[in-house]
């Protein structure tokens, strides 16, 4: 024992506390097997028979709001599916502007929040003669890898141009391949708001517009 | 044609075709309750579809889909497999289920020339006295038909000769699939099949003893005469029961193929149709067994207080109310009612599996030779004892026992009256709703009204 260099501690000498455990008493009752099958099957047909009848009269319990009740709270998605909150967060869009342009001018904001690094942005200057150009750029390429994105909601945070939501609704979808994944900027254009929408609630100013706020080439303040 | 064959072959039509389409659709059964059991909603998928048009029929399409699937599925046979038995091993599953029904009664003596008789222009549906046994009438050439595809002498040891031959397929599917699983299981479904077979043999011999035929329609004659077997051999029903349910290999006996320790069982190599033949003769051992049970014990095609000529509710001595009925309705009433109870033995042994565990090997082998086959044993004694006790008892004990057998046929008919009707009551009550809102989605749902619905719920 000594070799191997240490001791076996010492006995422990204080009194441990524990709780007698209750052991199930063995009557005639329970070895014969009966009354429990007894039991056991009127629980099997209580939830049988309620739901044979709720089947007869096609009615279930609500899936959300009696969902601990005794029925089939069943969800038949894809045909049915749960009532969604309003700032539920599904599948990026890129809003629109009035000219159906995209309203994103490639700040790169989203993508320096992104905590997943999903977004690629190449931004690109206007063509010369856009009253555009020498304000703001566009985006050459806006790309997502929705199988790296956390759906955090940082880069709807981060536009300081309302040009990137997640108010489409939509599931982040399964695919076969990983290129299924990659949103294009065209893709995200394409896709709607909730009531079908491709613009923001709130309206773009633009530069040379009587409401634009800030400074531009024709007003000095 | 011989008359007699000419008759079997509507016979063999009924019996064999509600045993395959009870069989399909006790697999729907199996699934559908056992989903409504556990709150689940089952398959329900399965649809045909005309144009707009949907067929559903909550899930009862999903036999269909799975026998076409069986036949267009790879039929697979392991490489060392033996390839006779491995073929054969299916096909010695099926027959003997179809050979039982063969002695079955589904229904009383018709006798042919009492159904519909024309007198001048009338046509009328003649009575026939309660005793009355048709005899060969030769001016019609009709001989009486009994409902019942071959009328054995031998009825109930007929029976157990060809139930014990499942244990046939069983082993030889386990020994020639050239796999571990498949040898244990055919073990244990050989030793649980024949430890069962003695237990269900010996618990009817009291019943026998009472009924003094092996007959099964006459079984069913002194049932309806007297009283049904359950309440004459209690102790023998739940004992058959049991281990027609352990004959049959199913939950909680189903040893023999443990998904947690055997995969299957005996047929783990078998697929496609192979597969789907030992499926549905489980299946169909399953109705072959209720209708067993039916005739033994149940009063078969015997419905209380039904005789041969109307309805008679007497007690002992004293007649309450008559109704005859014509010869063609009770013969229609019986074979209905021994299909109706054929169903609902069918649906217990299906629901009973959802609630029981399964035993252990030592407890199945322990139940069978420690438990059920002492009590069989002693079953037969004291049957023995108080049949000889009641030869000798004056005849005023008698008379009494006929009143109590008179009261069982009551009890029964006032508890399946009660039983229905508290089903359909049950049907009109609403249910009980926890009124609390528990969890921010509920309240968003509380606030929208209830949750979006499908048409897709069958």
């Amino acid at each position: 024992m000594q070799t191997l260099g240490h001791t076996f501690p010492k006995k422990r000498t204080e009194s441990v506390s524990a709780v007698p455990v209750s052991r199930p008493v063995k009557t005639f009752a329970t070895q014969s097997y009966l009354p429990e099958i007894v039991k056991g099957v009127g629980v099997s047909m209580k939830h049988f028979f309620t739901n044979i009848r709720d089947m007869i009269r096609d009615e279930r319990p609500d899936p959300v709001i009696n969902r601990f009740d005794v029925g089939i709270t069943t969800i038949a998605y894809p045909e049915q599916r749960r009532l969604y909150p309003e700032r539920f967060r599904g599948v990026h869009r890129l809003t629109q502007r009035a000219d159906e342009s995209v309203r994103c001018v490639a700040c790169m904001c989203c993508s320096t929040a992104c905590p997943a690094q999903c977004i690629y942005i190449e931004a690109g200057e206007y063509a010369s003669g856009d009253s555009r150009r020498g304000y703001e750029k566009y985006p050459v390429k806006f790309v997502i890898d929705e199988l790296r994105c956390i759906f955090c909601g940082y880069c709807v945070e981060a536009c300081p141009c309302d040009a990137i939501r997640m108010d489409t609704g939509m599931h982040a979808v399964p695919y076969d391949s990983r290129e299924q994944f990659i949103y294009s900027k065209d893709m995200l254009l394409s896709f709607t708001a909730g009531d079908g929408k491709q613009e923001s609630e709130n309206t773009r100013h633009e530069p040379g517009d009587a409401t634009h706020p800030g400074v531009d080439r024709l007003h000095h303040h | 044609m011989p008359n007699y064959i000419l008759y079997a072959i509507p016979k063999i039509l009924i019996m064999v075709g509600f045993l395959f389409n009870v069989g399909g659709i006790l697999t729907w059964v199996d699934r559908r309750q056992s989903a409504m059991i556990q709150d689940r909603v089952g398959p329900n998928r399965a649809v045909i579809k005309i144009g707009k048009f949907e067929l559903r029929l909550w899930g009862l399409l999903h036999p269909a889909a799975d026998g076409v699937k069986f036949f267009f599925k790879e039929d697979f046979m392991p490489p060392k497999a033996d390839k006779l038995l491995f073929s054969l091993a299916p096909i010695l599953a099926m027959i003997p289920v179809l050979c039982l029904v063969a002695v079955i009664p589904f229904g009383d003596t018709v006798c042919p020339d009492a159904l519909i008789q024309t007198v001048g222009n009338v046509t009328q549906l003649p009575n026939i006295a309660r005793s009355g046994l048709c005899t060969f009438d030769p001016r019609t050439g009709l001989q009486p038909i009994d409902l019942q595809i071959v009328s054995l002498d031998i009825g109930l040891l007929f029976v157990f000769a060809m139930a014990g031959q499942g244990i046939v397929s069983a082993a030889i599917s386990g020994w020639s699939s050239d796999n571990k699983f498949s040898l244990m299981g055919a073990l244990r479904a050989s030793s649980q099949m024949v430890s069962y077979e003695v237990t269900l043999g010996l618990s009817v011999v009291g019943a026998l003893m009472i009924y003094g035929t092996l007959r099964l329609g006459d079984m069913v004659r002194w049932q309806s005469e007297h009283a049904w077997g359950i309440f004459v051999q209690p102790v023998a029903f739940f004992i058959f029961f049991a281990a027609l349910v352990a004959e049959s290999k199913r939950i909680p006996f189903d040893l023999p193929e443990a998904e947690s320790e055997l995969v299957s069982g005996y047929f783990t190599e078998y697929s496609g149709m192979k597969f789907g033949m030992f499926y549905f003769a489980e299946y169909m051992e399953i109705v072959t067994s209720s209708m067993l049970v039916v005739t033994v014990f149940l009063g078969g095609w015997g419905l209380p207080f039904v005789h041969r000529d109307g309805i008679t509710i007497a007690f002992g001595e004293g007649m309450l109310a008559q109704l005859p009925l014509p010869h063609l309705v009770v013969t229609v009433f019986g074979v209905l009612a021994f299909f109706i109870k054929t169903l609902t033995l069918c649906w217990i042994q299906t629901f009973v599996r959802w609630s029981l565990p399964r035993f252990r090997y030592d407890q199945l082998m322990g139940l069978c030779w420690k438990v059920l086959l002492p009590v069989s044993l002693a079953n037969i004694f004291v049957t023995g004892v108080v049949w000889l006790l009641l030869d000798m008892a004056p005849p005023f004990v008698g008379n009494m026992l006929q009143l109590v057998g008179d009261a069982t046929q009551g009890f029964v008919a006032v508890l399946v009256t009660f039983l229905v009707g508290s089903a359909v009551f049950g049907l009109f009550r609403s249910r009980t709703k926890d009124p609390r809102i528990i969890g921010a989605s509920a309240e968003l749902v509380r606030s929208a009204g209830k949750s979006p619905q499908s048409p897709m719920q069958a």
